[in-house]
């Protein structure tokens, strides 16, 4: 296919060496480009295998006959309480989402929490409720864990690892290099919710009515498409980092270009005011309840259907399509027509100054 | 949304885009002063749906920019004093100083916040009195008074423990030293609209007719923008050179005295290095005497390294408008936002962050795909 692109190859530019950073920065864990050099460079050369070498959310490993999926998840959230959930809720919906990105049924988890010393019983015993409560929500059983015990100053409160394991009932093969030219982008709902429900909470600011993060488990959803025959090359999760770093993350494995409509991206009001005052882009803001799924064009319609019937998915859209160009870029259409980039970010989005 | 989406209709963008194609009959170079309007610009494509002979010019308008190194450097080495709490905007944390910026001493220990508001540093100075704690106060004069305010009220309620570290930069002197430049090919302005709340637009009349250029006073938003690219271009064919208020649903031609007469109390007006561009004269604000004890560069005796800009960093040419980013040999190469090499390239109001981040590694938004 002719490329549409104006740049040269990919890759042809020389990367710019890593030595800047002697210490680990808080941007290494912003999900973007910094914690991709991280595991790049640190990472894959110490662990690399094909599993790993895959670099999805989680890992497709074959056992015994069975074909399981395998993925973990740290979760640091301060504050520990926010509306719509809680660190442990938060704990037990993300792995479970890690998993279902892989096409599984989840089906265990473990957890392993580090505690501060200090930390109030109730807040433990609050968290504990809750991740039970999200774990019969989505139909997992917590079956092993561990506690550790930290010094006052050492963990903010509380630190929770959480593995799960889940099994996969089809045969369809989802990762990015199974994305096609003329696939369709869709999108499982409204974004920005999780990110500016901490960051209200962490900056005191008060709405009318709270914004709660949309933390939730998303199994169910993906399975009901699956189970449908809906015809899936690429799932994602969208986490830190928001939609873009998603998007741009996929276009980048699969050496595509994905082109997004800006028009079509639903943000909700309360939102999008708070991303304003904020002087935060909707597109970068973290998520815990969403989605993307990339599939063939002749079954989008039938897909949003499936979607939109669905707890979780009543706000499922088509946000844009998979090009012939190979350029691995994501290209969004503003909403007054014109084109730009859409990039990783570099590290924390800094809000505005002026 | 209110104030945003009316700005932002795709139509009323596209009609006023064909208005402005209709009334321009030869090639106008305009120049929008604020990074504010620069990363609008560049992220809504606004420049893509002007006619070709309209050239935008992106200016010196991003305070982080145009921080001399030198104060990088003070500010890494005040922060670093164990006896320091230091705040700044985030925009501040990221810009490399000699050998190292603000986020690189909060990763070696460092107590380096980040703070919305000069008032957020004043409160935690007043809640750990044990500590120093110093304000970076940096921009324009949109961000002045509220400096000013924080200033003020450590004054007269005696929390001594505050301190600024100041690097305000005024807009006229600017504009004045571009115009002045050999190099210049600015034949009209989009004036900043958030400084001209604060200030009012009195102080643009003396320029417009010096170097007989006009001067439109412009939002942020793309029908802010466009509005204001008519109104110039409309200026310029009809050969007029005035000075004109696009953005009057916030901007009065007086500005917002109140914040003024704070700012003539707690300030003076002072010569400032622009970083990539040299001296200014009379083209910053430092503090009075009255409230020179609250200046972190006199408390902490920070000494001064004439440090030379020795990197290839072309920032001075691009805050001038003279090089596009892309236009620099080691934009997406060796200066990216992960390792930039200029402060242009870190600040989101900076030209060259918005073009690469906007526009890719080369400069330019490839095509739309086909589906294949």
């Amino acid at each position: 296919m002719e490329s549409t692109s104006q740049h040269p190859l990919p890759g042809a530019v020389c990367p710019v060496p890593f030595a800047g950073y002697p210490h680990v920065l808080l941007a290494h864990g912003g999900g973007g480009k910094l914690t991709h050099q991280l595991i790049e460079q640190i990472f894959v050369p110490a662990f690399s295998n094909p599993y790993l070498d895959e670099r999805h959310d989680g890992a497709a490993v074959d056992v015994g006959g069975a074909r399981l999926a395998f993925s973990t998840d740290s979760y640091v959230v301060h504050p520990l309480t926010f509306p719509g959930g809680d660190i442990g809720s938060l704990a037990v919906y993300g792995t479970v989402n890690d998993l279902a990105m892989c096409g599984a049924r989840p089906l265990f988890l473990s957890a392993g929490l580090i505690l501060e010393e200090g930390l109030p019983m109730e807040i433990l015993r609050q968290i504990t409720g809750s991740m039970q409560t999200a774990a019969v929500a989505a139909r997992v059983r917590l079956v092993t864990g561990d506690t550790k015990v930290v010094d006052r100053g050492k963990a903010d409160g509380l630190f929770i690892n959480t593995a799960g394991i889940g099994v996969i009932e089809h045969d369809r093969p989802i990762a990015p290099r199974h994305v096609q030219p003329g696939d369709r982008v869709l999108l499982s709902g409204d974004i920005g919710r999780h990110g500016i429900a901490i960051m209200a909470v962490r900056e005191g600011l008060a709405f009318e009515s709270a914004i709660e993060s949309d933390s939730a488990p998303l199994a169910d959803l993906v399975l009901a498409l699956l189970d449908a025959g809906i015809a899936v090359h690429c799932l994602r999760d969208l986490t830190r980092g928001g939609l873009a770093s998603a998007v741009v993350e996929i276009a980048e494995a699969a050496h595509v270009q994905i082109d997004l409509d800006e028009r079509a991206i639903p943000v909700r009001e309360d939102v999008r005011g708070a991303c304003e005052i904020l002087g935060l882009d909707p597109l970068y803001v973290a998520n815990e309840g969403r989605f993307i799924a990339i599939m063939a064009p002749e079954q989008a319609d039938r897909a949003l259907d499936i979607m939109r019937s669905h707890d979780q998915g009543t706000g499922a859209c088509m946000i844009g399509q998979v090009t012939d160009a190979t350029a691995g870029l994501v290209v969004l259409t503003s909403s007054i027509g014109a084109g730009r980039i859409v990039d990783m970010l570099s590290g924390e989005q800094l809000p505005r100054i002026c | 949304m209110k104030y945003i989406d009316e700005y932002r209709d795709g139509e009323t963008a596209r009609q006023y885009a064909l208005a402005i194609a209709r009334l321009t009959t030869r090639p106008w170079t305009i120049m929008e002063v604020c990074g504010g309007q620069t990363h609008a610009i560049v992220k809504f494509g606004i420049d893509q749906l002007l006619p070709p002979e309209i050239t935008l010019i992106h200016g010196p308008g991003c305070p982080v920019c145009v921080t001399p190194v030198e104060l990088i450097d003070k500010a890494v080495e005040i922060a670093e004093r164990p006896e320091v709490i230091f705040c700044s905007f985030g925009d501040m944390l990221r810009v490399p100083g000699t050998e190292k910026d603000l986020f690189m001493v909060k990763a070696a220990g460092g107590d380096v916040r980040m703070v919305y508001s000069p008032l957020d540093a004043l409160k935690i100075a007043r809640e750990t009195p044990e500590k120093q704690v110093v304000f970076f106060a940096v921009g324009f004069e949109t961000t002045a008074p509220a400096n000013a305010m924080a200033v003020y009220q450590a004054h007269h309620q005696g929390i001594e423990n505050f301190s600024l570290l100041v690097s305000h930069v005024l807009v006229p002197p600017a504009m004045e030293a571009i115009l002045s430049s050999p190099l210049n090919r600015v034949q009209g302005f989009l004036a900043a609209g958030h400084v001209c709340v604060v200030m009012g637009y009195a102080e643009y009349e003396p320029i417009a007719r010096r170097y007989r250029v006009p001067i439109v006073v412009t939002g942020f938003e793309p029908l802010d923008i466009l509005q204001g690219v008519y109104m110039c271009v409309k200026q310029l064919e009809e050969g007029r050179t005035d000075v004109e208020n696009q953005y009057t649903r916030s901007v009065r031609p007086e500005g917002n005295q109140a914040a003024q007469q704070l700012m003539r109390e707690v300030f003076r007006v002072v010569p400032r290095r622009w970083r990539g561009v040299g001296d200014i004269a009379r083209s910053g604000l430092g503090l009075a005497d009255a409230y020179a004890h609250h200046d972190a560069e006199r408390r902490f005796g920070a000494a001064t390294h004439t440090a030379e800009d020795a990197s290839e960093c072309i920032s001075g040419l691009v805050l001038q408008g003279v090089k596009k980013p892309h236009e620099c040999p080691a934009f997406g190469t060796r200066c990216t936002p992960e390792h930039p090499i200029g402060a242009p390239m870190v600040s989101s109001e900076g030209a060259c962050a918005a073009y690469y981040r906007y526009r890719g590694a080369y400069g330019a938004v490839p095509a739309a795909g086909t589906s294949g």
